[in-house]
């Protein structure tokens, strides 16, 4: 799927949903679960399930990045599968605490 | 992209959370996501292309805000002081509107063409009923969330517009998602068509902390209202907080220990005042945040730590960092460029450029002032130390031009604010036929202060080229200032060479 910042995915095997922060500029095979993820609006074919090796599960409000550093992700909505680019699932980005300002 | 994902998220993680109080009156994170479903629904309804506010701080900022996000159509909240004829002019600018205003202006303005004209009451009653409707508001990041009106103080106001994806990245840049405690609370005190207000709404929900408004600044107010709500962060600019130290200084077992993080910007603050607030409080964190109305709020911050740093430093180049306004944000890029537009190095005045998703540098109409490059040429006169450290000098347009010499009113109002019986003064250049432009002073004493021009005039003479020494002094009981502690050099000019008051 090609995607770009900005545009909004979600899992077709468990709740979660995302937002594309940073994405390679070619399609990205971008998976939740074991599974390609789908546009937010694509209610998922219902052949697919969890795999148990990506059940990590994603949190609200966390980014996601690859090793690469192509991809980044922001989880919108919670869910069991663990996300990933192709084969390698992505790690959970460190936030830098900053003051708050207004 | 859409302002509406914040909101989303929030009701989703902490749905029962306060999201805003108001009196005795609140609204949670649920409560305030299907106000905004309710508020779109009633938005469509108008055929209204754009939703605008005429009021202080309620219930009704946020509806409003994120119902218009809802809705697919800008926000634009005015200035409540305008009158009826004022607000006609705006209204023209972005009809057809959908105008919520305080109930006691209704009459005044239900006339206005172009605009359908809502009870603050009666728009939040209808909001805060039925279920939340189907969530279908558009994904375009491109779409306008927010129109404000500049301030205007140097022209007549413009709108800049701040489209989703600004705003959102503003947002994700500078705020980590539910990072504030369930006790946490930020006072509200700037008005709702302040960029500060604006980014504080959005800022709030998504850190998850509660909003307390406080519908008109007083300093009694503010702090009956920040220990009674245990208010943990607030934002004021400095002519609030020069109020807030002057009544608290009177006190005696002045108590605000529960206020952990104060930030301030959105004008020069003297420094006599943070020193002394920094004193006053000595556990609270400062935070001094500089930025635009067409940034999306804040560009840089000098850090609770970096005011430690600076305070504490026996180093002249660290200690001179508490009147800068510390580091860009992550997601920001600063340079400073001469006339020419060539980059200068650490050191060097010139104008601020910023670039980054945040920034817009749009205005209604008027097009983007954004450069080929990306940046955002300013206005605003600044310097960059080794470290990054941003030093502001003034607005670029007020800069005087004496006799081919170049010089920041800021540089010669720090000098005299340094006088001890100086309470505040501005600078500005006058008409003058030898040199162009000549340097004039407007200076406010202190209650029990006393000095003469003369004296004056030969303080400053001590630390500035005599080039730089004010020609004209005069003495006034107080500076003009808008209503968000901005002075307002026009008048002063306007004042001083006789054209009207």
């Amino acid at each position: 799927m090609h995607v770009k910042s900005g545009t909004r995915i979600r899992s077709a095997v468990c709740s979660s949903e995302v937002m594309v922060i940073q994405a390679p500029d070619a399609d990205a095979d971008i998976r939740c679960g074991g599974a390609a993820m789908l546009p937010l609006d694509e209610e998922p074919a219902g052949d697919a399930s969890l795999d148990p090796a990506a059940k990590e599960g994603t949190q609200i409000g966390k980014r996601y990045v690859d090793e690469g550093g192509t991809l980044e992700l922001l989880c919108t909505k919670p869910g069991e599968g663990s996300l990933a680019l192709g084969d390698q699932l992505l790690s959970l980005k460190e936030a830098k605490p900053l003051p708050s300002s207004d | 992209m859409n302002l509406m994902m914040l909101l989303e998220m929030a009701a989703g993680a902490f749905g029962d959370r306060t999201a805003v109080r108001n009196g005795e009156d609140s609204l949670t994170y649920s409560e305030l996501f299907a106000a905004a479903g309710n508020a779109a629904v009633e938005i469509r309804a108008s055929g209204a292309s754009r939703v605008a506010l005429l009021d202080v701080s309620s219930l009704a900022v946020p509806v409003a805000l994120f119902g218009s996000a809802w809705a697919g159509v800008p926000f634009a909240p005015l200035n409540y002081r305008l009158t009826a004829e004022e607000v006609e002019r705006l209204v023209a600018q972005i009809s057809p509107c959908f105008l919520v205003a305080s109930s006691e202006r209704v009459p005044d303005l239900v006339a206005t063409e172009g605009a359908h004209v809502v009870a603050r009451e009666d728009f939040l009653g209808g909001a805060r009923q039925g279920e939340v409707p189907a969530t279908d508001w558009g994904m375009d990041p491109d779409e306008i969330a927010i129109l404000l009106f500049t301030s205007g103080t140097t022209g007549p106001p413009k709108a800049a517009v701040l489209r989703h994806k600004h705003l959102v990245s503003y947002i994700l840049g500078s705020v980590e998602f539910m990072s504030a405690d369930e006790s946490d609370a930020a006072l509200m005190s700037v008005p709702p068509y302040h960029i500060a207000g604006m980014a504080a709404v959005a800022s709030s929900v998504y850190s998850g902390r509660r909003i307390v408004q406080l519908p008109n600044f007083d300093a009694e107010a503010w702090l009956k209202l920040a220990r009674g709500e245990k208010v943990s962060h607030a934002f004021v600019v400095p002519t609030m907080l020069a109020r807030i130290v002057e009544i608290l200084e009177g006190e005696i077992g002045a108590d605000l220990s529960q206020l952990r993080a104060l930030s301030y910007g959105g004008g020069k603050m003297p420094h006599s005042v943070i020193e002394h607030a920094m004193r006053l409080f000595p556990s609270t964190d400062f935070t001094n945040a500089y930025g635009l109305t067409e940034t999306s709020s804040t560009l840089t911050v000098l850090t609770p730590n970096d005011h430690r740093e600076a305070a504490a430093s026996e180093e002249a180049t660290v200690r001179r960092r508490l009147s800068s306004v510390g580091q860009s944000l992550p997601g920001v890029e600063i340079e400073i460029r001469d006339e020419a537009g060539q980059a200068l190095p650490a050191g060097e005045h010139g104008e601020i450029h910023v670039r980054g998703d945040q920034v817009s540098g749009e205005y209604l109409g008027k097009g983007s002032r954004v450069l080929e490059d990306g940046f955002f040429p300013t206005r605003d006169g600044g310097w960059l130390d080794e470290g990054g450290y941003l030093f502001l000098t003034g607005r670029v347009d007020d800069i005087i031009v004496r006799g081919g010499e170049n010089m920041s009113p800021g540089e010669i109002e720090d000098v005299l604010l340094e006088h001890a019986a100086v309470a505040d003064c501005c600078v500005v250049g006058v008409p003058d036929e030898q040199w162009g432009e000549a340097v004039a002073a407007v200076v406010v004493l202190h209650g029990e202060g006393q000095a003469e021009a003369e004296e004056l005039r030969s303080f400053a003479r001590q630390q500035l080229r005599s080039s730089r020494t004010p020609e004209q002094i005069e003495f006034w009981p107080e500076l003009p200032y808008n209503e968000t502690g901005k002075v307002l050099r026009r008048v002063v000019r306007a004042k001083l060479t006789g054209e009207g008051d």
